[in-house]
């Protein structure tokens, strides 16, 4: 897709290997508890343990019944019961002690064994203490800290990351974080460079670098070469912003699910949803993924033309071609017809929802909001979506992004769509707005600072220096001074020529050409550049905390040095990891992917909620 | 009718704006469906055969699963083959001044000496903050053996340490105010939420609370920490006092409020709602929750009031429209389709008028046409519609005004399926004349077209639409009538 691809691309390590040691643990924690047992799981680790493992490996390991944890007292035949437990949220989890009470309660006595997953967390053992079921009950850890959900997308499956640490700021998961790496380190590394900018990315890195100082070290020929840590808060714009490219719409629309999707019956044009595993292996798939949605279309009929191509060879063929017809090209042309007719369904669906949606005026709205232009009229575009109580989840995001790049709101416009959005969606909103307004995501302007959008574009930065620096071809670069706002925002906005979207030149394509995002340009330039260098002020907007280390690594050039591993603290986009396989596809690099888990705007809207019991 | 979720609706959710396009939608959408119908003609040859699993279904059912592809090569487990010997020390990240863990060495003693000369810590050792020091203090009180019995000589460095690393530890031997603090900001410092909640726990138990609150006011991080936890654990009451104590009180009334949640019954959340009202809100919240106690006050009167209406089957609105949905707990707007939808007309002084509604809850006049309108539009009370937009002037002439543009107005009847010669008076209304012709041809409202041509005095595109309708019909005589008219100047 891009002119000048670089065919050179190194190959990715082998990351089945992360499951097998995942699942191995599990086996190995499933022998200690010899005899028959039945096994509870939480309903957040269902799907990951899925891809870990199947019913047969655990029947295999004397699991009798498979239950979902359902906080109520157990019927099971078995006396001994292993209970997987996805941990947080505690106040779920929280019901377990009454599960065991209940059992004593009928004169019980089964034996308990709570396996957390990724680790323990004294506050539970502490719980499970004042309860007193201690000795009932032990405790254990699975060590499943990365699902491999592509070849170049790992996941640490701990959507609570980004609440936890942003909102609430809890630490917990920054050692989970570091552990990671360190596994991560242990069986591809040593890695050479390692950049991050962020100060959870720092404390990752602090944790991960006193985990490797306490064990053994092995030598071994390095998979990755370099390291680049994020935190999510870095850039909060680009996940607020409508996904256009196909895997992303797929998530907004359908939400995938650690690596699969449900389609419902609108797609697959039958009475019943099917489950379906979206990635690489499905080749039709694999095509459109990255692709911006207005050019699915095409490709999808040309595929179908070929595919009817293919068939039609049939007619008048003889016997023997037949056969041979049958036995060799049958197989993947129906299985190429099954994806196809799947994947035309789902973009039909697609369309018609967004239809239904007025899809063009929300983008152009977000357009606007993005480049500061006629934000009156973005206001009252708001304004009317959330009179007509359209998607709260909806009308919230756009309020974000007008609080992110407009430095907070005025006030009187604040308590206006405040007031406006409680009527429409409900009261208990205020701990909605309290949340949102504790993260930084949507402000007041503080007094004293009212500043025109002109006023802080023109007068306040707009540093030309960096503004030159940071430019890469032909693209405007504009950067925003946020002052005192917390999540700055520097904006890398397109000029308004036609963008061939058929051939993108940049990472702009994944938002139809309009902006570049925030967290990939930084992972661009500083790669470019070998560091930080340069970018002072741009990090300086971005509350600094960027840092840059070198191993002591012999200097040869290997390919692993072009493999290059990002981690989002705090959940990545899928359009982000589409933005980045464009930039490995130009650069002749291969970015890996690795995240706390993949959000889009809408869950990372509802973590913030607050308005249910 | 009542929605169940306000963001469920698809009464008025409708569009004002041009279809979502790409580049040229038309095409596209044409292209896909060609496709689809290419797709689905050879369907007929590969369903003759089993539907395989080309597909990968995934399921949790208790049932096998025999589909996961992932399918396990049996390769090495061990990692790797060796390369190059290499001096992997691990690098430190050193342009970071700002990291907590480097500025550590000053925070902590510092902070003890500053507190230990304000006087409370006067009656301890002198020697405390130096940490060389106590560590032989309790030496001097008991022989070597017998202290070695039962406490460990971890240092708190060592201490964390150990609990990060999920060794046996013990937290019994920080007993003083100093250890014990040492120990929290040595837990902040490692940057391990686990750890730091479980020294929370300790200090929970073996500080009291004031003094743990104070404490907690100078370390944020240990503090949020804190206040997380308690959360989560539910510990309710001892939040409230930790919020009272920084003076935090906005932060402490919303935790309080959040609680009605947990209130399922309406009189009983009522109450605890006005219980909420004198707690300290800043001033616009305290209006939000004031907002929010008059709601359910009102519902539950509403509720009743109808519930009873309904099923004596007094009322024709209950009827022929049946309630879905009871009206507790629904936001503002909600309540105020349900009182236009059922409500219509009833006297501003009872509860479930809309214009009570609308007085109460300071409703803007494009909020309360908006809502109204769906309402009415949905019934199909065109003349309620109507007058909605009626006003008279001083002389006694009538016009219709709207807060909002009326192009917005005929998109919201046209969902509502008004019939053509409701919708083409409105969309006479819309003043932009080019939009005024879309819509009109968008709604098939000809008269407008025609009127609108013949106003322009555009001949041509008046004969242009001559073609589009049909010869018999009545559009198509009024046509001819106006081109016909010699009166008329055409501008071409």
């Amino acid at each position: 897709m891009a002119h000048s691809v670089r065919r050179d691309a190194p190959e990715l390590p082998d990351f089945s290997l992360l499951k097998r040691l995942a699942r191995d643990q599990l086996i190995y924690l499933l022998e200690q508890l010899p005899g028959r047992k039945d096994l509870f799981i939480e309903a957040d680790l269902m799907s990951p343990l899925d891809r870990i493992a199947n019913v047969t490996t655990l029947k295999q390991h004397d699991v009798d019944k498979l239950y979902k944890v359902e906080h109520k007292p157990i019927v099971s035949t078995s006396d001994q019961t292993v209970r997987g437990c996805f941990l947080y949220p505690l106040t779920n989890w929280f019901l377990f002690p009454d599960v065991v009470n209940a059992d004593k309660a009928f004169g019980r006595f089964r034996r308990y064994k709570i396996i957390f997953s990724p680790q323990k967390f004294y506050a539970c053992e502490n719980l499970l203490e004042e309860q007193g079921i201690f000795g009932d009950v032990t405790t254990d850890e699975w060590s499943f800290y990365l699902l491999p959900l592509d070849d170049d997308i790992i996941s640490l499956e701990l959507p609570e990351f980004f609440r936890d640490y942003f909102l609430e700021g809890d630490q917990r998961w920054v050692r989970t974080a570091g552990s990671a790496l360190h596994l991560l380190h242990s069986v591809y590394g040593p890695f050479s460079k390692v950049y991050g900018i962020g100060r959870c990315s720092k404390m990752a890195y602090e944790s991960w670098r006193e985990q490797v100082e306490e064990g053994e070290q092995r030598a071994r020929q390095a998979e990755i070469g370099n390291v680049f840590l994020i935190d999510r808060d870095v850039d909060l714009v680009t996940p607020l912003c409508s996904q256009v490219v196909y895997e992303g719409l797929v998530d907004d629309i359908f939400r995938i699910k650690c690596g699969c999707v449900e389609f419902c019956p609108d797609v697959t044009s039958s009475d019943k949803s099917i489950k379906v595993m979206l990635n690489s292996q499905d080749k039709v798939f694999n095509e459109i993924r990255n692709e911006h949605f207005s050019q699915v279309f095409g490709f999808l009929s040309q595929k179908a033309r070929n595919l009817q191509t293919a068939y039609d060879k049939r007619s008048g063929m003889d016997i023997k071609q037949m056969k041979t017809f049958v036995s060799e090209e049958l197989k993947g042309l129906k299985q190429e017809h099954r994806l196809l007719s799947l994947h035309i369904g789902a973009s039909e669906s697609m369309m018609k929802k967004k239809t239904k949606q007025d899809f063009q005026e929300l983008l152009k709205t977000e357009h606007s909001l993005l480049e500061g232009f006629e934000i009156r009229e973005c206001i009252s575009y708001i304004e009317e979506h959330i009179n007509r109580q359209v998607s709260m989840v909806e009308s919230m995001r756009l309020l974000c992004l007008l609080s992110l790049t407009e430095n907070g709101l005025l006030p009187k416009d604040y308590r206006s769509l405040k007031n406006q959005f409680l009527q429409s969606y409900g009261i208990e909103h205020l701990l909605t707005f309290s949340n949102l307004k504790q993260l930084g995501l949507l402000v007041e302007q503080q007094p004293g600072e009212t500043l025109t959008v002109m006023e802080s574009r023109v007068g306040k930065l707009v540093n030309d220096k960096t503004a030159g620096q940071i430019q890469a071809g032909p693209n405007t670069v504009t950067v925003f001074n946020t002052g005192w706002v917390p999540i700055p925002l520097l904006y890398l906005i397109q000029s308004d020529e036609e963008y061939d979207l058929r051939v993108p030149r940049d990472m702009a394509y994944i938002f139809s050409g309009a902006y570049i995002p925030l967290s990939c340009k930084l992972i661009e330039q500083v790669l470019e550049r070998d560091g930080w260098t340069g970018l002072e002020e741009v990090t300086r907007m971005l509350n600094g905390h960027e840092f840059a280390v070198t191993g002591k690594t012999s200097g040869v050039k290997t390919d692993s040095q072009r493999i290059i591993l990002v981690m989002f603290l705090g959940g990545c986009t899928f359009s982000e990891i589409s933005a980045l396989r464009f930039l490995g596809r130009e650069k002749g690099l291969k970015f890996i992917v690795v995240t706390t888990a993949i959000t889009n705007s809408a869950r990372l809207l509802e973590s913030m909620l607050d308005n249910h019991a | 009718m009542i929605r169940g979720k306000p963001d469920e609706d698809d009464y008025w959710n409708n569009s004002k704006f041009k279809a979502f396009t790409f580049d040229d939608e038309d095409d596209d959408f044409t292209r896909l469906k060609e496709s689809k119908r290419a797709v689905n003609s050879i369907r007929s040859l590969v369903e003759e055969e089993d539907e395989e699993d080309d597909v990968e279904k995934v399921s949790w059912s208790g049932e096998p699963v025999g589909s996961i592809s992932w399918s396990v090569k049996e390769t090495e487990s061990s990692i790797r083959s060796t390369g190059e010997v290499r001096d992997q020390s691990f690098p430190k990240i050193h342009t970071a001044p700002s990291l907590p863990k480097n500025s550590s060495g000053y925070s902590l003693s510092s902070l003890f000496k500053g507190k230990a000369k304000t006087g409370s810590f006067q009656s301890f050792s002198e020697s405390f903050g130096d940490p060389s020091i106590r560590n032989y203090a309790p030496e001097l009180r008991k022989p070597k053996s017998e202290y070695k019995d039962y406490v460990s000589d971890w240092t708190p460095e060592e201490t964390v340490k150990r609990m990060q690393q999920g060794k046996v530890y013990s937290l019994e031997k920080f007993r003083s105010l100093q250890d014990k603090l040492l120990l929290l900001d040595e837990a902040v410092n490692a940057h391990d939420g686990n750890v730091i909640t479980a020294v929370l726990i300790y200090l929970k138990k073996s500080l009291s609370k004031e003094i743990l609150f104070r404490e907690l006011i100078t370390r944020e991080i240990a503090l949020r920490h804190y206040i997380h936890y308690l959360k989560e654990i539910g510990e309710q009451k001892l939040l409230v006092e930790l919020f009272k104590s920084m003076d935090r009180t906005e932060d402490m009334a919303l935790m309080q409020y959040r609680d009605h949640l947990n209130v399922r019954d309406e009189n009983k959340r009522r109450d605890f709602l006005k219980n909420c009202l004198s707690f300290p809100f800043s001033p616009d919240d305290a209006t939000h929750v004031q907002d929010h106690y008059t709601l359910l006050e009102r519902q539950i009167i509403i509720e009743a009031n109808d519930k009873q209406v309904e099923s004596s089957g007094q009322a024709d609105i209950f009827k022929k429209y049946p309630r879905k949905a009871s009206i507790l707990n629904m936001p503002i707007i909600t309540t105020l389709y349900y009182s236009c939808f059922y409500h219509y007309g009833e006297s501003d002084g009872t509860f479930s008028s809309p214009a009570n509604i609308r007085k109460t809850f300071r409703i803007s006049d494009k909020q309360f046409l908006l809502t109204c309108l769906g309402a009415r539009a949905k019934l199909k009370a065109w003349f309620d519609v109507d007058a909605l937009f009626t006003t008279k002037n001083w002389l006694g002439y009538t016009k219709k005004r709207s807060p909002i543009g009326f192009h917005r107005i005929v998109d919201i009847l046209q969902k509502n399926n008004a019939p053509v010669q409701v919708l083409q008076d409105y969309v006479n209304l819309v003043e932009d004349v080019e939009q005024k012709i879309s819509l009109a041809q968008k709604y098939k409202c000809h008269d407008v077209i025609i009127n609108t041509y013949r106003d322009l005095k555009d001949r041509q595109q008046l004969i242009v639409y001559r073609g589009k309708v049909e010869r018999s019909s009545s559009e198509y005589r009024k046509i001819e009538e106006i081109l016909s008219n010699s009166q008329l100047r055409w501008k071409n």
